[in-house]
């Protein structure tokens, strides 16, 4: 049976790589009148990181293929 | 009907980007992927309401913390923060931390043992079915209407909020529920309760990151609430002393007897809802972690919730008001504080990881009300008051199509709720009145091999009654609550403590006086049900940080150590 966290691993990585992606986008093209606040942290480039990489380790670690061996 | 992201709402909170909708929808789409794919496998009894009993500690342990952490309580008691300020922890430290390892260490090795189905499975066991009786009545009726009110509440939420068609957010919500939950089981449910567990925290934890981050740290944060509200709101106890010294209206007898040792440890130690989790459990050593597992990341909650309550306190240009109030448009509520600050700190892609938060944490506590709803209708009304000689094929039949008509019921009793909205008062009033007599039920039955059947029926029933009698007299006349909660500068949570108080004292008194005044049972029959008469299991030769006994002490030490730093 697939495990658990493989299904945890795949939510995070596909939830972080659209947020990093909508994060780099607005990196590159700035609204000119940002809506949230400390928007110059851009905490969606770097929260969408985190969680890709976390993302990647349990996609990794609890694979289907790694799990059955 | 209306499609959500289409229909315009000009006083929502916030507006959801492209990436956002992908994100909700990627949410829908994985977790009935996750139900369709474990349908093969919930083809017994054993696997369709218990998972089998092969869940690891962690798993049954971040499952039975999931099923408690609604949207509802999300938003719920981050309003409470800001309106009360730091006391509103106390629901997640002593009103729970304790009550969770008293769970793990005292009474899981019983209900493992005995290897009931359910809580009132056990009674049946302990008291007999009269108890069983009333307890799965009680339960199953009250669950599914609790289900029904939270779904209404919720769909209002994401109408006020993103401005979606309230029939849109019960049917889609609803419907999905319905269908990972009846094709899979409990093992669905409790999967996709893992998942919402880390998306809660995904989604949410960025609030406070980013919010102390702007306000300069807790000791800032503190000195802003202070300047602007009161020092009270920033003091866990010291306020505690009297009725009138700190904005909730209630004292340290309350919090400390009334929530922390009676209404926590009836929830968390005899609600089906959570304890089911438990029950799943692979063996005994993982019964009993899972509850320690769950204490700790309990310990951490207020860090998602109650944070940002207090940081709205500091940082929110407007001030709340309460529901009463609320109304004229650019006015929010105490219950607004969670959205307003996603959408203070989170911009594309972020906006739709709190969204689909709130929507998880919806969802795991639906799944959980009906999962539980299904196992106790199944075992404890259909097979022995109704159906008893069914194969195992037939009451796994019934208990997928319970689902469904469970999930029906929540709906109807959500457009209830909608045409007459006292009701929703009603029924969370309701629902507390079963918890503390139920309970002293159960604890008296684990620990005082004393406590008959008749005791405990006739103990359940007068402390029940007890509770509804208290919540009309002050319904009726209002100042009764001096008398309720001993002081005249008593607010509506004091009554809640109290009223538990009460409650849980007429039915220990009237389980003890009537157990005394009938036939005990044989020690023999109380064998695995009762303290004193059950060889305990042990975990096994484990490593001491491998014990269940070892992490509860961690657990505790830090309980009490976050207790007195917040003094």
């Amino acid at each position: 049976m697939i495990s658990i966290w493989f299904f945890i691993g795949i939510s995070l990585l596909v939830n972080g790589l659209l947020i990093l992606g909508a994060g780099i986008y607005e990196y590159i093209h700035p609204p000119a009148h940002p809506t949230v606040e400390l928007f110059q942290l851009h905490a969606n480039a770097w929260w969408g990181g985190v969680l890709t990489v976390i993302g990647a380790m349990y996609c990794y670690f609890f694979s289907p293929k790694r799990t059955r061996a | 009907m209306t499609l959500p992201f289409a229909a315009v709402e000009p006083t929502r909170l916030v507006h959801l980007s492209t990436v956002d909708v992908i994100i909700v929808a990627f949410y829908f789409a994985l977790v009935l992927a996750i139900g369709f794919y474990l349908r093969g496998r919930a083809n017994t009894g054993e696997d369709f309401f218990m998972a089998g009993r092969e869940m690891t500690a962690w798993v049954a342990g971040l499952s039975f913390l999931s099923a408690n952490l609604g949207a509802l309580e999300l938003m719920g008691w981050a309003g409470s923060a800001y309106q009360y300020g730091i006391l509103a922890t106390h629901w997640y430290w002593i009103g729970a931390i304790p009550a969770m390892l008293f769970l793990a260490l005292v009474m899981m090795p019983f209900y493992y043992i005995s290897k009931t189905h359910s809580v009132p499975g056990y009674l049946k066991l302990r008291f007999g079915e009269p108890a069983r009786a009333v307890s799965a009545v009680s339960f199953a009726f009250m669950t599914v209407l609790m289900s029904g009110v939270n779904m209404f509440a919720m769909a209002k939420v994401m109408q006020i909020v993103l401005g979606w068609d309230i029939n849109f957010s019960i049917w889609v919500s609803a419907g999905t529920v319905a269908i990972y939950v009846a094709l899979g089981g409990l093992r669905s449910a409790i999967f996709n309760e893992v998942l919402q567990f880390f998306l809660i925290w995904a989604g949410a934890l960025l609030i406070p990151i980013l919010g102390l981050y702007q306000t300069g740290g807790w000791s800032n944060l503190k000195v802003q609430i202070a300047h602007r509200f009161s020092e009270q709101y920033v003091h866990l106890w010291s306020g505690l002393g009297s009725f009138s010294h700190n904005p909730m209206g209630i004292n340290w007898v309350g919090i400390v007897f009334g929530l922390g040792a009676i209404i926590s440890m009836g929830y968390w130690t005899t609600d089906f809802l959570v304890v089911q989790r438990i029950l799943a459990a692979k063996d005994i050593r993982s019964a009993e972690m899972a509850p320690i597992i769950g204490a700790g990341f309990k310990m951490m909650v207020p860090l998602i919730v109650i944070l940002p309550g207090l940081l709205g306190l500091a940082v929110l240009p407007m001030k709340l008001v309460g529901q009463n109030a609320a109304g004229a448009p650019g006015v929010y509520t105490y219950n607004d504080v969670l959205p307003l600050m996603l959408a203070r700190y989170c911009g594309p892609g972020l906006l739709g990881l709190g969204i689909t938060a709130l929507i998880a944490g919806f969802m795991s506590g639906m799944a959980g009300n009906v999962s539980a709803f299904t196992t106790v209708w199944t075992y404890d009304i259909y097979r022995p008051l109704v159906h008893n000689k069914g194969s195992d094929h037939h009451y796994v039949n019934m208990g997928r199509w319970t689902t469904v008509i469970g999930v029906l019921i929540s709906i109807g009793t959500a457009y209830l709720v909608m045409q007459f909205a006292s009701i929703m008062d009603y029924v969370q009033a309701l629902f507390s009145f079963f918890i503390a007599p139920l309970f002293g039920t159960v604890v008296l039955g684990m620990l005082w091999k004393r406590a008959t059947g008749p005791g405990g029926f006739w103990g359940l029933l007068c402390g029940t009654l007890c509770s509804i009698s208290m919540w009309a007299w002050v319904k009726a006349d209002p100042s009764a609550l001096r008398y309720v909660a001993l002081s005249p500068n008593a607010k509506a949570l004091a009554q809640d403590m109290y009223q538990a108080l009460w409650s849980f004292l007429t039915c220990v008194i009237v389980t003890v006086v009537v157990s005394l005044a009938t036939k005990p049972k044989a020690d023999a029959e109380l064998t695995g049900l009762v303290y004193g008469l059950t060889e305990v299991p042990k975990v096994g030769n484990v490593p001491l940080y491998q014990k269940p006994v070892f992490w509860a002490g961690v657990v505790g030490i830090v309980f009490l150590a976050l207790n007195i730093y917040f003094w």
